[in-house]
């Protein structure tokens, strides 16, 4: 077996006949698996124990407002972009227990939930997704006061990333050097390579429990000419990407543009269903929902997703701050594109294009910051007072 | 430099931030037709809550929900806990309909305070509006048991009506005073009503205070606050001495749920007590 | 008379004001003074005299049958008390009463309009002053309109 003495950056070829064999190794670790499977017409991320239930020979057509899967020739493991889930599900689940409470007479005592605390390995995390978990680490972990709930969830996942070969044409993590090779923040990451000949997966160790994985499979050294084969995987992905974000002076110039009249055009366009918040990775609003039994004596109150989209959102008594659709959507976009710089010294976005494939009106977000970058700054219409 | 954010803040590191502890409701109030006042004593092994003025807590009723509520009391008792509450929503009138005896769910304070401690020297002008009295009450009891550390002493407060008037006993007490001018005005006289007439932005012109060495507390309804505002800039007091308190909705009180959001900033963290110049988009920007 | 031009100097409404034009109001201005209770002037009134308030407290207010007397608003030190002297018909519209001890300068709008009417510097600068004053009175009737108190909770 060829271990590597300093295993931080070890590269190996595993056989794609041998893809089952990590699965083991993960499991046998104690990590239940999570990663992409094919469920409702779309790939979704769920527990897996077979490399069987990975969406194999399948690709994915996206584009804005549209998702297809389409069954290929040759029975590829990872051929497609990133679906409609993303890991925040498992981290920072649409519905979490915060506390219980239980009411004796006129007293009530408030008790924290047994909090799980699960080995999970997530297999297929795409770099823009890397990107996205750290934003959330970034939000949950890193402030005064931080979600303990995800800290738990999070310190033990085990990250097997997977190098994009397959951008959507709704990707545009180039742009933000969020993608679509993975560069840190992973335990494995792997390479599926296909060529006439062959079929198989480069892996490259990021951690010394990565390493240690490797130690345990059937794996031969990668030699100079399999890494570069990896690499040209990603180079071809990263020439596919066309939708870009330029993010220069974005900040600067989506406060100058707050009043300008293009974001009455989206607003024209928008639903404020909500769908862009639920898909996107790095959306973290939530909202506390309370519910007592029917005797009145247990209560609880449930930690759920929630989107600036809707009008209950900015609600205090009597109305809502942002009563509009224009002023929900410049909202959401205004909060990615400029003060999660100010926030959490980084941009909101990860590039991953979901937001774009999943609006029902097909609204992309690159396009309309892009209609607000090109126009000419419109000097704000007063209305009279 | 900032000074104004709490070094009161309970532990931060680890444990869960949405637990609240059980206050013991000890008295309650009746300040208006819908507003009361709660004092509340704290669990026996926290020793007293102590807190910065212009902080809030959020409260939590059993089965009902939370709300943030600004802290009313005297930062000098932490033996005691006070919240003056509206009764305009579900939560609100749960907690009004509380009956002393009974418990209400605490977890705080959040958030940053009035910056007394960086103002003095200075003439200081507090202008409330409505239920926005609550929040300053503390920052006024504060300044008056460090009285000599500040200049003159101004306090502007306008209510609806004479009926809407909060903390009565207060104004009355501080009206008694030489040392802190208090002039109490309302929207609508009705019965008997002898005192002032007139939206409280009318007055800030006739107020004699040091506008180039001042600072302004203000905590009132947005428009109150928006019309302060011109007012105070209208006597040339500097944005940077002027602070108002803002509201939002609020599910957390630590920065994590994202309700609370005003452009670059978390009202629940950040605010609610800004320096105006660190919120001016917000008295500009409609829906921001 | 020096008392008259020093307080007229100090007066926000007539501070500023040029030494030719102060020696023109002082021409029109006397001291008086009113005790609690007693009207400064009642609505229908022709606007002829108006006050500009050293100390005390006045209140505007009009009268309904039923209900009494309606407060409108308060004016105290460094207030003027009104504007319908410099705007046609020149009739005051509600009623002004002195609630405290008060000390005022009153001002004879007739004879101002006379002088406003041969200097017309003098005209616009006083027109100015009065349009300030009516926007300033707007805006605080708006805002009472608008009922600000009623939904707010901190």
């Amino acid at each position: 077996m060829p271990v590597d003495t300093s295993p931080e950056k070890a590269i190996y070829v595993l056989e794609t006949g041998d893809f089952q064999t990590l699965l083991d190794a993960v499991m046998e670790r104690g990590h239940s698996i999570f990663g992409p499977v094919l469920r409702d017409g779309a790939i979704t991320y769920d527990a897996l124990h077979r490399d069987t239930d990975l969406p194999l020979g399948w690709n994915d057509r996206q584009q804005a407002g549209s998702y297809r899967l389409v069954k290929t020739k040759r029975k590829t493991f990872f051929a497609y972009a990133v679906g409609p889930h993303s890991w925040k599900k498992f981290l920072h689940p649409p519905s979490d227990m915060l506390c219980a409470a239980q009411r004796i007479d006129d007293r009530f005592s408030i008790n924290e939930p047994d909090r799980e605390h699960p080995r999970r390995a997530f297999l297929g995390v795409r770099s823009c997704e890397l990107h996205a978990l750290a934003i959330h680490d970034k939000i949950f972990t890193d402030g005064p006061f931080i979600n303990e709930a995800y800290r738990r969830r999070r310190q033990d996942i085990l990250i097997i990333a997977v190098n994009c070969s397959h951008p959507s044409e709704t990707c545009f993590c180039t742009s933000l050097q969020t993608g679509p090779r993975a560069t840190g923040g992973f335990d494995l990451a792997l390479t599926e390579v296909l060529t006439s000949g062959n079929h198989h997966f480069i892996i490259e160790t990021g951690s010394a429990a990565g390493a240690e994985l490797c130690a345990r499979l059937p794996v031969r050294k990668a030699a100079r000419t399999d890494i570069e084969a990896a690499e040209k995987v990603t180079s071809a992905a990263a020439k596919k990407i066309r939708r870009s974000l330029n993010t220069e002076e974005l900040r600067e110039t989506l406060d100058q543009k707050f009043s300008d009249p293009h974001w009455g055009q989206i607003a024209d366009r928008c639903l404020a269903c909500g769908n862009c918040t639920m898909v996107c990775p790095t959306c973290f609003c939530s909202t506390v929902e309370d519910t007592t039994t029917l005797t009145g004596e247990h209560a609880e109150r449930r930690l759920k997703w929630d989107s600036c989209f809707t009008a209950e959102f900015s609600y205090i008594h009597g109305g809502s701050i942002r009563s509009s659709t224009l002023s929900r959507y410049r909202q959401w976009l205004t909060h990615k594109l400029a003060y999660w710089f100010d926030q959490f010294g980084m941009c909101g976005c990860v590039g991953c294009g979901r937001c774009i494939t999943w609006c029902p009106a097909g609204i992309d977000l690159t396009e309309e910051t892009r209609k607000l970058q090109e126009k000419k700054f419109v000097i704000r219409r007063t209305n009279g007072r | 430099m900032e000074t104004t954010h709490t070094d009161a803040r309970p532990a931060a590191a680890g444990g869960n931030p949405w637990l609240s502890r059980p206050y013991l409701v000890r008295k309650k109030s009746r300040e208006t037709a819908d507003t009361f006042t709660l004092e509340l004593t704290p669990p026996a092994e926290d020793g007293g809550f102590i807190f910065k003025p212009g902080q809030f807590n959020m409260l939590y009723t059993f089965g009902i929900g939370e709300i943030p509520i600004s802290i009313s009391g005297d930062p000098a008792k932490p033996e005691t806990l006070t919240h003056t509450v509206r009764a305009v929503g579900a939560v609100s009138r749960a907690i009004a309909g509380l009956k002393p005896g009974s418990r209400l769910g605490i977890r705080g304070p959040y958030g940053a305070g009035w910056p007394v401690t960086d103002i003095t020297g200075r003439d200081v002008v507090i202008i409330a509006g409505g239920i926005g009295l609550a929040p300053l009450r503390p920052a006024v009891h504060y300044l008056l048991a460090h009285r000599g550390e500040y200049g003159k002493i101004i306090l502007v407060y306008g209510a609806r009506t004479p009926a809407d008037i909060v903390h009565r006993k207060d104004l009355e007490k501080w009206r008694s005073r030489f040392d802190i001018e208090v002039l109490v005005t309302v929207d609508r006289a009705t019965g008997d009503w002898q005192g002032n007439v007139g939206v409280v932005t009318t007055f800030i012109g006739g107020l004699r205070f040091d506008p180039s060495s001042c600072a302004a507390l203000v905590c009132g309804p947005e428009i109150m606050m928006r019309f302060t505002v011109m007012g105070l800039r209208e006597r040339q007091v500097a944005d940077n001495s002027i602070f108002i308190s803002m509201e939002r909705n609020m599910k957390c009180g630590v920065g994590l749920c994202g309700h609370c959001q005003v452009g670059p900033s978390f009202v629940c963290k950040d605010g609610p007590v800004y320096r105006l110049t660190d919120m001016k988009d917000v008295f500009i920007k409609r829906e921001m | 008379m020096e008392d008259l031009s020093r307080f007229l100097k100090d007066h926000p409404f007539t501070a500023g004001l040029n030494k030719k034009h102060l020696d023109l109001l002082v021409g029109c201005a006397s001291n008086v003074v009113f005790k609690a209770g007693e009207f400064l002037f009642h609505e229908g009134d022709d606007a002829d005299l108006f006050y500009l308030i050293r100390e005390g407290k006045v209140i505007i207010e009009t009268y309904a049958p039923q209900k009494g007397p309606i407060a409108i608003q308060t004016r105290g030190a460094g207030e003027v008390t009104g504007w319908s002297w410099m705007v046609p018909p020149y009739k005051w519209h509600f009623d002004a009463r002195a609630v405290e001890l008060t000390k005022a300068l009153a001002l004879d709008g007739k004879c101002l309009r006379g002088k406003c009417e041969k200097d017309h510097d003098l005209g616009y600068i006083l027109m100015q002053r009065v349009s300030s004053l009516i926007a300033q009175r707007l805006e605080a009737t708006r805002l009472q309109l608008l009922d600000i108190y009623g939904n707010n909770t901190h």
